[in-house]
């Protein structure tokens, strides 16, 4: 089994197709939406937590590619600047999947990208503004 | 056997004083005891990298051709108002300040993403700035509008002067509302989904030295990467509150106010800073070197976090509305275990002052002192004490109509 975020880029030809749908019958995959909205620049934009038997995993993302859909990991879309960070902690216990995680001696706060849902809370409440959701 | 500030400032020239941070004091203390690590042990040093909104800066523009005075005018550094009430080119720049369209909290909450903090640290950044004034025009200063860039270098003097920093403790700030709840400490999520706290607890300056005996008017301090110096007891000191055995006091206490030259400061330890829904503030870094003149000294350094106590404090109905009370006392090492218990629900820490930089400041000032380019300064004047009986009083509103 296999269980992956990702960001799937739609262009305006898409938009009324059933895409997931096709995702879950034909290659029998389970997904979960985390965001989902159309914007003017780009055309349509689905954060998925796509996860099912690998064999199916990599066919369902073939297709996806065939077909139009631009796709990359989550986590590279989620970035923390590090120069910015302070590691004071600010954003730990606002996160909903606790993506963060202190270093009990030296305090640092880790960024764990793969847990990650893209929510945005911590980028506004983040003080010194380090983090970033550049979809 | 009792040292004096005189005696380890020539170890330090001669490069054999012995610097430890106030974290490193804490197990030679436990492991030697306070009266031999007094003997081995010159000075502790400490750090706090926070928000500190009581901070800002000042400095002379120079004189334009023809000259203008800004005085009792408005000007804009980057579009956020500087204080303009002194002589022809002497300005004062807070933390807080906001651009006059700044939309504020009109969405709510506020992004605050630009103002007086963002504005000290791009000029500290060394960045150029776009200065904007008007003025009414005299028989001396008769122009009447100035646009240019200005840039840090090409300023007479910035000084970074700040009223009001390092706490000497703070609250622990929770929400007992409902919905989410945007403060100075932070978001804080409702029905006690959050708990964030603001100290660097063990490193942190007065803590370490909780009744003022070395710290005072004049000690040499890391300020903001450079050199800066105490100037005052900070505002609204308070230091007539409840302490425990160990003297620190266990609610918000002590505070400094501090200057130096902001031309040998550096952005990495003054940050321009956005609290969501409050507004703009400037995170500064602050390190204070503690002589350790006697055995007294050296066991305050070597407090630890968990004798270090503070108050757990609702900002959703008794802070806004002063109303005394604690909803319970914890101590740092139960804030920086990730949580604490407050009515009975577990609630998970977050913290506004960075511990990893803390350390890095009081390892920053170790070094320069270990190197000889730090000496210690004789205070000249001393805070009052809990003994003064010098108390933060509330404002006495008194109504204008009778």
């Amino acid at each position: 089994m296999i269980s992956q975020r990702i960001v799937l880029h739609f262009p305006y030809k898409l938009a009324d197709q059933p895409i997931v749908h096709r995702l879950v019958k034909d290659y029998d995959l389970e997904f979960n939406i985390l965001k989902a909205y159309i914007t003017a620049e780009e055309g349509g934009l689905l954060v998925l937590e796509l996860g099912g038997e690998e064999k199916n995993y990599e066919r369902g993302i073939q297709y996806l590619k065939e077909v139009g859909v631009k796709l990359q990991p989550l986590s590279q879309d989620v970035v923390r600047n590090s120069t910015r960070c302070s590691h004071c902690g600010a954003c730990v216990p606002l996160c909903p999947a606790a993506a963060f995680e202190v270093v009990p001696v030296t305090r640092e706060v880790h960024f764990h990208d793969t847990k990650c849902v893209a929510c945005g809370l911590c980028v506004k409440a983040c003080p010194l503004r380090a983090m970033e959701v550049r979809f | 056997m009792a040292k004096t500030i005189k005696e380890i400032n020539e170890k330090i020239k001669r490069g054999e004083a012995v610097v430890v941070t106030a974290e490193e004091i804490i197990d030679i203390v436990e492991e030697k005891g306070a009266k031999k690590a007094a003997q081995q042990v010159d000075v502790v040093t400490t750090g706090t990298f926070g928000p500190m909104c009581s901070s800002g800066a000042y400095f002379n523009i120079g004189h334009s051709t023809p000259k203008i005075k800004l005085g009792g005018e408005r000007a804009y550094l980057n579009d956020v108002p500087l204080y303009t009430g002194l002589a022809a080119v002497d300005t004062f720049i807070g933390a807080t300040a906001l651009p006059d369209d700044d939309p504020r909290n009109k969405t709510f909450p506020g992004e605050f993403r630009y103002g007086g903090g963002h504005v000290i640290e791009d000029l500290v950044a060394g960045k150029d700035l776009k200065l904007v004034a008007n003025a009414y025009g005299t028989d001396c200063y008769p122009r009447r509008k100035l646009e240019t860039w200005v840039n840090i270098r090409d300023l007479n003097e910035a000084v970074l002067f700040n009223p009001r920093n390092a706490y000497q403790n703070y609250n622990v700030a929770v929400n007992l509302g409902n919905t989410a709840i945007y403060t100075y400490m932070g978001m804080l999520k409702p029905n006690l989904g959050s708990a964030n706290y603001c100290s660097a607890g063990q490193l942190s300056p007065l803590l370490n030295d909780p009744y003022y005996k070395t710290i005072g008017i004049g000690t040499r301090i890391f300020l903001g990467g450079g050199i800066g110096y105490v100037v005052w007891q900070g505002t609204q000191f308070n230091p007539a509150v409840q302490r425990k055995d160990n003297g620190t006091p266990c609610v918000p206490s002590g505070t400094l106010a501090v200057i130096g030259d902001l031309k040998q400061m550096s952005a990495e330890w003054l940050a321009g800073t956005s609290m969501q829904g409050y507004g703009t503030t400037l995170t500064v870094g602050i390190g204070v070197p503690i002589p350790i003149l006697n055995e007294e000294m050296c066991t305050y350094t070597a407090v630890n976090d968990e004798e270090l106590w503070t108050q757990i404090v609702d900002y959703g109905e008794s802070y806004p509305q002063g109303k005394k009370g604690s909803l319970g006392e914890v101590n740092y090492a139960q804030l920086k275990s990730g949580k604490i218990t407050v009515q009975g629900m577990a609630v998970p820490t977050g913290s506004l002052s960075s511990y990893p930089k803390a350390v890095e400041i009081a390892k920053t000032l170790k070094e320069w002192i270990e190197k000889g380019d730090f000496l210690l300064t004789e205070p000249v004047g001393f805070f009052p004490g809990p003994e003064t009986g010098t108390t933060c009083k509330p404002l006495r509103e008194r109504p204008l109509e009778k």
